[in-house]
């Protein structure tokens, strides 16, 4: 994305020509004030909006992590880097860390679940189109829907309960009951949400590549397994570790379906939830702000890798 | 190339299939289940199990109960409200954004760009510990306002596809307006708006979606029963409503429903417009 920036010199001739064509009507000075302020004019309220709601926010939340503040009373004290400590050093704080790996593992099934079904419906197939939309569609429901749809299919008794023992299989097994297993039921829903738009950017990133290529593949007697491996997996390449990158700061950014099934109960809070917690049920705002800034740093961290490890100009469709 | 195919070229066929259905089942029972529970009578929802199908496929009963005692009604008007605001000036904010960026020359062009970029790297969930304390020093909290302004203002994503979208648009029209007298708001207004039309029809469709399925911004800023969204009326089903699983299932169809009409008529520009949006 960054290149968006070194590419804006090689345009500079094309938007200096208008200022070449005289003005008519007021003097040459007024004129060129007033085309100097032009560009201002449209982007006063864009850029007053995003530092009012992106930049005076993370400024803040720096300085109320230094404090004790509890988000109402007009008094705060300087602490330091004691939330900080707290953080790494209280297990009950630090634990709900361990919850993104269940997400994690989560996002590597969801990737290559993608990547099959992107594969499969890159070739022709007899209703193409239906299985791709039923594939997508869960990436465009409702969080709070899907939050019921599973609570409804994890009951006792449930929907998952009753196809189970359809195989043989019946359990009275509480899905949500137990830390592990509700974490997993958890990360399995993410899988089941988020599937559908990897699966979409992938088959984009496959339907890109000429038909040529496949065709003189087939004539050489390459097999499917061979196209994929030698014409599929390296043009697809840049948009996969996109998506691991997506998927590692997704994983910690874990919120809406642990908080609204769980409501984080049964070793199912998330870093996110915590840090709503902290702030909005437990006046910790100052705590809270210092969670925020440690997560900010880690998926800043994240990105950062991500640049040095993919080249720009692969990733970059701007 | 012309010998019989080998059992195996014939079953490998029959397998992809087979994953197909498999997948869409995973897919669709979750969802059939709900709906068919929409249609049962609280009766019929305790005594059977819950792949039975309902008595009478006509029973509308329990979607009457979400509109009158879940306040779907309400709901919907203040999502369409939200919806309506903050898409008209995402996309106003956008296409200036970008036009500004991509018309002129200016000294600061490279710090203010470097400031949209930053912003893209900041996750929204992380900040609202501080921007709550923002929106609530402008007396926004608990006002339909609050959302509209976030969603706006925070919406960088749009500016990258416009932006994208106006360097396609030749200069020379530009130019030829400005030899015809006109100044830069009617050459914004009425050339490069007008041609930006597929870009925002990208827009709309994404940004809709996601103020339409957002949770965590109404939840947090509009506590207010009166100012439930879709997300945050159907969320409070989860306590009057207890074990009434025909209710909320019965909401859950209501909220999921638009949803599917929007996927059926727009199917290839929401393919599109979420692999541009997530690439950025």
């Amino acid at each position: 994305m960054t290149d968006t920036t070194h590419t804006a010199p090689a345009k500079v001739p094309r938007s200096v020509a208008p200022a070449r064509t005289p003005v008519p009507g007021g003097g040459h000075r007024d004129g060129s004030l007033l085309r100097r302020l032009t560009p201002w004019l449209f982007l006063a309220v864009p850029l007053a909006l995003l530092i009012t709601f992106t930049y005076v926010p993370v400024g803040n939340m720096i300085y109320y992590s230094f404090t004790d503040w509890d988000g109402v009373s007009p008094d705060r004290r300087f602490t330091g880097l004691d939330n900080y400590e707290q953080i790494f050093t209280r297990p009950e704080l630090f634990r709900v860390f361990f919850v993104s790996f269940y997400y994690l593992a989560a996002s590597a099934v969801q990737i290559a679940i993608a990547l099959y079904f992107a594969t499969v419906l890159s070739f022709d197939l007899r209703f193409r189109n239906l299985f791709k939309g039923i594939l997508f569609f869960p990436y465009l429901i409702n969080g709070v829907a899907i939050g019921f749809v599973f609570l409804y299919f994890f009951q006792d008794g449930g929907t998952l309960d009753s196809v189970l023992s359809w195989f043989g299989a019946g359990s009275d097994h509480a899905w949500l009951g137990d830390p592990r297993s509700a974490n997993t039921s958890l990360a399995g829903v993410s899988v089941w949400r988020f599937t559908g738009l990897n699966f979409v950017l992938f088959l984009g990133a496959i339907q890109s590549i000429p038909g040529e290529l496949y065709e003189a593949a087939q004539l050489d007697g390459a097999t499917r397994l061979q196209q994929f491996r030698h014409i599929i997996a390296p043009s697809i390449r840049p948009v996969v570790s996109l998506s691991v990158i997506l998927a590692i700061s997704g994983s910690l950014s874990v919120f809406e379906i642990p908080y609204i099934m769980t409501g984080g109960a049964t070793g199912t809070t998330t870093f996110v939830i915590q840090t709503v917690k902290l702030a909005f049920q437990f006046n910790k705002t100052g705590l809270a702000s210092a969670a925020a800034v440690v997560l900010l740093l880690i998926i800043l961290l994240i990105t950062w890798i991500q640049r040095r490890l993919v080249p720009d100009e692969k990733v970059d469709l701007v | 190339m012309t010998t019989p195919l080998p059992t195996r070229r014939r079953l490998a066929p029959a397998l992809t299939y087979l994953s197909l259905i498999v997948a869409s089942l995973v897919v669709l029972v979750p969802l059939v289940v709900v709906f068919l529970t929409s249609l049962k009578t609280s009766g019929e929802v305790t005594d059977g199990g819950p792949l039975s199908l309902p008595d009478d496929w006509l029973n509308l009963d329990n979607y009457v109960t979400a509109f009158t005692d879940g306040k779907m009604l309400s709901a919907f008007f203040n999502t369409t409200v939200i919806l309506l605001f903050s898409i008209t000036g995402t996309v106003i904010i956008g296409s200036m954004t970008a036009y500004a960026i991509d018309r002129f020359d200016f000294r600061a062009k490279k710090p203010v760009m470097a400031l949209f970029l930053i912003a893209t790297l900041v996750p929204g969930v992380t900040t609202q510990v501080a921007t709550f304390q923002v929106v609530n020093s402008f007396g926004l909290f608990n006002s339909l306002w609050a959302p509209i302004l976030l969603y706006m203002g925070t919406d960088i994503v749009s500016i990258y596809i416009f932006l994208q979208f106006i360097r396609g648009i030749p200069v020379s029209l530009d130019e030829a307006a400005r030899l015809d007298g006109a100044n830069s708001l009617t050459i914004y207004w009425k050339i490069i708006l007008p041609l930006l039309k597929p870009a925002i029809a990208t827009v709309v469709i994404i940004k809709g979606i996601t103020v339409y399925n957002d949770f965590y911004i109404p939840f947090l800023y509009m506590p207010s029963e009166d100012l439930g969204t879709i997300s945050t009326a159907l969320f409070r089903f989860k306590g009057p409503f207890g074990a009434h699983w025909e209710d909320i299932s019965a909401g859950t169809i209501l909220v999921i429903a638009p949803t599917l009409v929007v996927f059926l008529f727009l199917q290839r520009y929401i393919y599109n417009g979420f692999a541009q949006g997530a690439t950025k």
